[in-house]
């Protein structure tokens, strides 16, 4: 991460009235990774990335965009860029390969339409209208439309919402596809889960604010470092060894299930050296981590869902 | 650019030739209800029948052809506020295309199907009402381009403000038909009260039925210099206007 960041965002703030819907973000995008934006709806991370994708003039702060100014090099900066939408539409009667032709007409240089379509598994509709797509298959064509002049940074803003799990996979597995071609990925998203399997690194907003930046792995780490192992043993004196561990802050249970919680990295290590030790009869044996859905409520009082 | 502006106006077209009522709203029924007021006229009208009313004569065509140009104006107002409401506008600019050959493209589909209707209408008018007239066609389609730029200005600037998708059509009516009943094309300007000549004479349709009715009779551009130069004013004031009120979303 030596080379300058593919986009750098300092001090920038958006108002709508008197709505303050992005108040002094700063955050880099680095080449080759797949960047997060997360926090809930109207947080400000559409705001945020129109004004990145040159969309939208903020009031005030700096960015650059592939080393461009994205508010006075508008049009040279959507060459190098591939944007998909939250909430977008195309023309009802439009069919899926006119799309697909028309973007690819608008730049010097595109890829193959049909096989990008084959890709997102839309070569059966090529020749339906936009209308009778289904969510799903929208979706991927946006994606397609982003894709078709293969640019370097892809902005993705709620790209699974409205999806099942196994659209949503599908579409997981093509970002990542398109990260392992080079490219870089911008993205928002509302889904933990989602940030979480997908992002090398987050940055939480909150209220148009950023709270933090950081890996998930980190961010967890940092904001909710404390582990639980769950164990079920019928062993009589478990309260008390478990109580022993190194590293434990606290011990409860409910009937035969005990809830080992601790701060230290070795913590599961220390418990399985326990139950072997002392030869417990374990009957069930899970782990708990703390997710990006817990750092978020830890670092801003309130569930992501809400 | 130019590119870019073909092909957007060839998609529009076959858009728009898609829709259920496009094709039928816009082309086919105006057509029809221009034969079907001249079969009920009773077929041909020759010029010098001095008995006909002098509206079915000499004006029919100009109100027909303004008709026209309106509908395809609030045709392209709805489908402007429709590619708002939908986000279209939004996606499309998030391209190279500039924001000018997006609406250009919309303009040049009016046009053409404007110009369609209007070929359709006044080959089919011939045969009743228009045979011995010797209508100067080059320049009456030069000036009807003019009139139809000219509300399609208009067109953009309603198209600016209208709310949503919904009140796109009505509020385009409410603003187009009380100009065209001032214009002049149905009782003269001169003997209206003052005050509704006055409004009559502020009102840029006013000076496209002037211009409209002058070359279809046969008078010179000249005569007319005028009424261009008030069209001419509208298009630059509203095209200023809308660039300054535009909204993409």
């Amino acid at each position: 991460m030596n080379s300058a960041p593919v986009v750098r965002v300092e001090g920038i703030r958006k108002t709508y009235g008197r709505t303050v819907a992005v108040d002094d973000v700063s955050f880099d995008v680095q080449a080759g990774e797949i960047f997060g934006l997360i926090g809930p709806n109207g947080a400000g991370k559409t705001t945020t990335m129109e004004c990145v994708e040159g969309l939208r003039a903020p009031d005030r702060g700096s960015m650059v965009v592939l080393g461009l100014d994205p508010r006075r090099q508008r049009y040279l900066l959507q060459h190098r860029i591939g944007v998909q939408l939250q909430e977008a539409q195309l023309q009802k009667r439009i069919k899926v390969r006119e799309a697909v032709s028309f973007w690819a007409s608008l730049y010097p240089a595109s890829v193959d339409g049909d096989r990008l379509l084959e890709q997102l598994g839309l070569t059966d509709r090529r020749d339906a209208w936009f209308m009778t797509l289904s969510g799903g298959q929208k979706q991927r064509l946006f994606i397609a439309l982003a894709l078709i002049h293969d640019p370097e940074l892809v902005f993705l803003d709620e790209l699974t919402t409205g999806l099942d799990p196994q659209a949503r996979r599908a579409i997981w597995d093509l970002v990542r596809s398109i990260r392992a071609r080079g490219k870089t990925v911008f993205l928002t998203t509302h889904l933990m889960e989602e940030a979480e399997r997908l992002c090398d690194r987050v940055a939480i907003i909150d209220h148009g604010r950023i709270v933090d930046i950081d890996t998930p792995e980190r961010l967890v780490r940092r904001h909710c470092p404390e582990r639980a192992v769950i164990v079920t043993t019928g062993d009589s004196s478990a309260q008390a060894r478990f109580s022993t561990i190194p590293g434990v802050t606290a011990v409860s249970h409910d009937d035969r299930r005990f809830t080992i919680r601790g701060r230290a990295d070795d913590l599961v290590t220390q418990v399985i050296g326990c139950l072997a030790e002392h030869r417990m009869p374990v009957d069930d044996f899970r782990t708990e981590h703390p997710t990006l859905e817990d750092v978020f409520l830890e670092l801003t009082g309130h569930s992501i869902r809400a | 650019m130019t590119t870019g502006l073909l092909r957007l106006t060839w998609l529009e077209i076959k858009i728009f030739v898609r829709e259920p009522l496009g094709v039928i709203g816009t082309v086919a029924i105006p057509v029809l209800i221009f034969v079907v007021l001249g079969r009920i006229g009773g077929g041909r009208v020759p010029a010098e029948a001095r008995d006909v009313p002098r509206f079915v004569s000499a004006d029919l065509p100009i109100l027909v052809a303004i008709v026209i140009a309106l509908s395809a104006v609030l045709s392209l107002v709805t489908i402007v506020s429709i590619y708002r409401e939908g986000g279209i506008l939004k996606r499309l600019r998030a391209t190279p295309l500039r924001p000018a050959t997006i609406l250009t493209a919309h303009v040049l589909v009016k046009l053409l199907f404007t110009a369609v209707t209007v070929a359709l209408t006044i080959a089919l008018g011939r045969r009743y009402y228009l045979m011995d007239v010797d209508v100067p066609v080059v320049s009456f389609s030069v000036a009807l381009l003019l009139v139809t730029v000219s509300v399609i200005a208009i067109g953009f600037l309603i198209a600016s403000v209208v709310p949503t998708a919904r009140f796109a059509q009505p509020i385009g009516t409410l603003i187009f038909y009380p100009m065209l009943g001032l214009s002049g094309l149905f009782v003269p300007l001169e003997v209206l009260p003052p005050a509704l000549r006055m409004i009559g004479r502020a009102l840029p349709l006013t000076y496209a039925v002037s211009l409209l009715r002058g070359i279809w009779h046969g008078a010179g551009w000249v005569a007319h210099a005028g009424d261009v130069a008030a069209l001419a004013l509208t298009i630059a004031v509203c095209a200023a206007a809308s660039a300054k009120v535009f909204r993409w979303e």
